[in-house]
């Protein structure tokens, strides 16, 4: 598609239309739902890391005055690996895995009545990283896992290898002048979401179900409750709430289907809400990860080879984001031989779930810190080396499709002429650069438009904003139609309410989702040329849609005004009924968004703070709908990795019972903790989409883990390889290295 | 949560008897100053339900005097309530932003320095400021008052020598005479919104020379209660405040320690870091005494 010109909506910086409500405090989030007759449930959780589950006793519960419903795993008969991670059925699989659940008057009662239920466990001995998960004689998490499903070999808590290969590794090693090599940890992350899960549920005599959810994508929360359940999808409703934070941790379930049970015991309606300790204790955080990297390269800086051997934890089912760290890890470098393995390791610790460019920070920081060696050990920019390895259009990405326009260059070039960059780093401070990726998604989408009798637009669409979409998908509807951005609005409808839509992930909703809704723009265009054609008695090949008018295209010959969206829909009885356009595709070529991320850092050599004096992201966003929301999120994928980076980690006892289940002692960071986060927009347009969209979501948190290595490797003259760079670790580095 | 009930009362011999009424009973009662330890912990750790006891409305817990000798600060006076006092942050700056250190803002508005020492936890930032300066607490009951040095308050985590018909009314610190500085600093890994890893507050005196002829030094996070180190003190006794003597002071805090290792730092992290604090509040503390 041609590159869009003399754009008038798109790039503008409106206020978003769900602003107010949100500000004001006036938007429904997941816990501020009410209904009459409700009652309230609460989760047992197993004590132990891994555990065999004898009996369940849930009668001294029932029997509790004001509680009405109690279930356990053989209660939610389907689902799988998910059925069995929100009810555990033989197995504790993780300190604060669900065993059973109450439902009460109050929530107090529900809480109560936990300590009521009878469990019986024969403790097992967990199985708590990734050394211990693969040893020879390891415990099994899963007695029945066999790596990549091949029964001929041994039971493993490997589930699965990817490996990705070309040319020939070890020639291009033999080759070089220089090879660097390393070995990389990083800790287990969460989405750190302020909203914990919530939802509420009904069900009817007729087994018709409803339920109201915090959740990145309503219509999986229909699938996955109907999988538990062994219902039919048509069977439940699934309406979204506002969202309070997502960041990939919602987009899978924990309590929907016990809701729905315990209501259909009930045949009242039940209430759940997440404390924060739950949240930490049972959600899904992102894998803890072992990557072991190697790189050689000619003293000119062309790389003659590579290699990465990753693993990451999955927790304890399959499914950790090693597929996509694989993906991620070369993504950036135009490479005659590499070689990429990639395991997903069971361990006794909570089910991992996406988190933003899910597996791709892990893998990016240890070879983006390999990079970072390399140009130390060349004396080389750490721009001009990635320069002179760049993939460009053209370039055969390490996992297979070519590359169509990237903006890989142009956002090194901008960084190489950025002031925060040609400016050096003050006195005491080291600066680190790193490269962020992510290959980003299309998928399903629809969108309707419906023209009021006043003109004014309404879009329904099924992507629940997580960033700023609705305002996105106004713009684009502004910039199509020709109509003002303030006479529209955009609504997130329930599963009911709009058509199918993939949930909101993989970056993929402005693209994906936008091309729906320019698409039922278009489609409304053609009605109005049709409506105006017909009211001017002309043919509608004679009618044009500008500024958002029908006119008679030039040359024809007609006397006539033109007509306004408000003039079509205020008369649209007349000329064949109300406007509505539609739209449903599966969108091809969303278009991979790459980064260049660097930060100055001052380290307290007596104390091992390091404190983030600067940071700017310069990211290709193919075109920025709404800029101002294209910086909010390089700027918070920005803070969140170098959370990540800095303080932020799971941190479990010998038992494997997490120690710090709760904002206090899992450190995000705080506002004061961060510089501005500067930051530089690059347009490279996607070409497969009309306006040249791509998604910006996920990149922004992928460069800062290893941006932040590498500046605290600049400030003390020497590299800690593993995350976080937490006080304690970087006082005893400092320490050890005199 | 479960049932509870609250009760203001508007005297302290109506307090005293409503706690000793309620221990009496077997009954549990809880004062309640700002409320922002307890109303945390009655939602999450300790559930348990109770007789909640304001002691905001008692003119003894919002009593605030400067005098030549003593300064009273009323336990249930709001940090912020002090942070805008002039002279009081004049005459104790270090003991101010001690509290000024607890949550955020809107925090501020009713954490108490009173509430902070009651709660005892060993990572209390008013406490190894209160130390350093000498404070004495002021303590009423069904036997009276009495009054007890912060340091012998504290008996373990989380613990005090308060029996439960008692509560506390104010703290008393000695005002500071001419060339006298106090300072506290505490390790965070965050800038704020964090519990310290190890805190250390420091007050001393200096003669017209720059000799230090008074110091106290008081050390929070790395042992079960926060402590007085008296060693600490003597290294800077009789000295210039000097890198040396800093280093001196430094080393009897690490020393003084006996931190454990959890998700907040390591024994061998604490120990040094202790002394660090301790080293930099010295510092401070001096700058401070020269000007005043």
């Amino acid at each position: 598609m041609a590159e869009a010109v003399d754009l008038k909506a798109i790039g503008t910086r409106p206020v978003r239309p769900d602003g107010v409500e949100k500000v004001t405090g006036r938007a429904n989030f997941g816990a501020d739902l009410s209904l009459p007759g409700m009652l309230h449930a609460k989760i047992l959780r197993s004590p132990h890391a891994h555990a065999r589950i004898k009996s369940v006793d849930l009668s001294g519960a029932l029997a509790m005055d004001g509680v009405v419903a109690a279930i356990s795993g053989k209660d939610l008969p389907g689902g799988g690996d998910l059925g069995v991670n929100i009810l555990a059925k033989d197995k504790a699989l993780y300190h604060g895995h669900a065993v059973a659940a109450v439902a009460a008057r109050s929530a107090y009662i529900a809480e109560v009545a936990l300590d009521s239920i009878k469990v019986e466990y024969e403790p097992l001995n967990p199985v708590l990283s990734i050394d211990a998960a693969i040893a020879d004689g390891a415990t099994l998490v899963n007695e029945s896992m066999h790596t990549n499903g091949d029964t001929s070999q041994p039971a493993s808590n490997i589930a699965a290898i990817t490996k990705f290969e070309r040319g020939d590794v070890e020639k291009g090693f033999a080759d070089a002048d220089v090879v660097v090599e390393g070995e990389y940890r990083v800790p287990t992350a969460h989405q750190g979401y302020i909203e914990p899960h919530a939802c509420t549920a009904t069900i009817n005599e007729e087994g018709k179900a409803t339920v109201w959810c915090c959740t990145q994508g309503q219509f999986d929360v229909r699938s996955m409750t109907a999988q538990c359940l062994e219902m039919a999808v048509s069977d439940i409703r699934v309406i979204p709430s506002e969202i309070g934070g997502g960041f990939g941790g919602k987009t899978t379930i924990y309590l929907e289907p016990v809701a729905v049970k315990l209501s259909a015991i009930s045949g009242r309606p039940v209430k759940m809400v997440m404390s924060r300790e739950e949240v930490f204790r049972a959600t899904g955080p992102t894998s803890a990860t072992l990557c072991r990297t190697k790189i050689g390269a000619k003293n000119d800086g062309t790389i003659t080879a590579a290699s990465a051997w990753l693993a990451y934890e999955a927790g304890a089912f399959p499914g950790a984001p090693v597929g996509p760290g694989c993906m991620s890890v070369l993504a950036p470098y135009d490479l005659e031989n590499f070689a990429i393995e990639g395991n997903d390791v069971l361990v006794n610790k909570p089910k991992v779930a996406a988190y933003r460019a899910p597996g791709a920070p892990q893998s990016m920081h240890a070879m983006e810190c390999t990079i970072d060696e390399l140009a130390r050990k060349l004396d080389m920019d750490p721009l001009e080396l990635r320069l002179k390895n760049c993939a460009e259009e053209g370039t055969v990405a390490p996992y297979g499709p070519q590359f169509p326009a990237i903006g890989l260059k142009a956002c090194l070039e901008a960084a190489k002429e950025h002031p925060n960059y040609t400016t050096p780093p003050a006195e005491g401070q080291g600066r680190g650069v790193a490269v962020g990726f992510w290959f980003n998604i299309g998928m399903q989408s629809s969108a309707e438009i419906r023209i009021a009798e006043n003109g004014a637009v309404t879009i329904m669409e099924g992507s629940p904003d997580i960033g700023g979409s609705r305002a996105s998908m106004c713009l684009m509807a502004a910039e199509t139609l020709g109509v003002p951005y303030k006479t529209i609005n955009a609504h997130v409808g329930d599963t009911e309410a709009t058509g199918y839509c993939n949930t909101t992930g993989g970056s993929r909703t402005t693209f994906a989702t936008g091309l729906a809704v320019i698409e039922a723009c278009e489609d409304i265009i053609t009605q109005c040329k049709q409506r105006a054609a017909l009211t001017w008695e002309l043919d509608v090949d004679q009618v044009d849609w500008q500024d958002g008018q029908a006119v008679p295209k030039p040359g024809v010959n007609a006397d006539v005004k033109p007509l306004s969206l408000a003039d079509i829909a205020r008369s649209a009885g007349r000329t064949g009924g109300p406007l509505l356009g539609r739209a449903s595709l599966n969108a091809q070529g969303p278009g991979a968004s790459f980064s260049v991320n660097w930060t100055d850092v001052e380290v307290d050599r007596e104390t091992g703070k390091v404190d983030v004096a600067a940071f700017t992201a310069v990211q290709d966003a193919g075109r920025a709908i709404h800029p101002s929301y294209v910086e909010g999120q390089m700027q918070g994928g920005a803070v969140q990795g170098l959370g990540w980076a800095l303080n932020e980690e799971y941190i479990y006892d010998a038992n494997g019972v997490m120690e710090n289940a709760g904002f206090l002692d899992y450190r995000v960071p705080v506002t004061s903790d961060m510089p501005m986060i500067d930051t530089q927009i690059i347009e490279v347009p996607n070409p497969s989409h009309p306006y040249g969209v791509r998604g910006v979501g996920e990149t922004p948190i992928v460069a800062p883990l290893a941006a932040t290595s590498n500046a605290v490797r600049d400030a003390l003259g020497f590299r800690i390889n593993d995350l976080p760079l937490s006080p304690p670790r970087v006082l005893e580095a400092i320490d050890a290295n005199g | 949560m479960g049932d509870y009930a609250y009760a203001a009362p508007s005297t302290v011999d109506s307090t005293v008897e409503l706690l000793s009424n309620t221990a009496q009973s077997g009954g549990r009662a809880q004062v309640l100053a700002g409320g922002t330890d307890v109303l945390v912990q009655m939602r999450s750790v300790d559930r348990e339900p109770r007789l909640l006891v304001d002691v905001k409305q008692l003119a003894e817990t919002n009593k605030l005097s400067i005098g030549d000798e003593e300064i009273y600060i009323g336990a249930a006076i709001a940090s912020a309530v002090l942070n805008e006092n002039a002279e009081l942050k004049g005459k104790l700056p270090g003991l101010i932003e001690s509290a000024d250190l607890i949550g955020s803002t809107q925090i501020q508005g009713r954490c108490t320095i009173g509430g902070n020492l009651c709660n005892s936890s060993p990572a209390g930032d008013t406490i190894p400021a209160l130390i350093a300066n000498s404070a004495v607490c002021h303590i009423v009951g069904a036997d009276g008052e009495r009054n007890v040095p912060v340091e012998d308050f504290l008996t373990g985590v989380g613990t005090n020598c308060m029996a439960p018909h008692e509560f506390l009314l104010g703290l008393r610190i000695p005002t500071p005479k001419g060339r006298t500085g106090d300072a506290y600093l505490r390790f965070i890994p965050r800038t704020e919104m964090d519990i310290a890893v190890a805190g250390a507050g420091v007050r001393l005196t200096l003669d017209e020379n720059g000799t230090c002829t008074e110091a106290r030094v008081g050390i929070g996070a790395v042992a079960p209660t926060a402590l007085v180190v008296p060693d600490a003190a003597a290294a800077l006794i009789g000295s210039n405040v000097d890198e040396a003597a800093l280093n001196a002071a430094a080393d009897a805090c690490s020393a003084a320690a006996s931190p454990i290792t959890d998700k907040r730092g390591t024994v061998e992290y604490r120990t040094k870091v202790v002394g660090v604090l301790c080293k930099r509040a010295g510092a401070i503390a001096r700058d401070r005494a020269v000007v005043a």
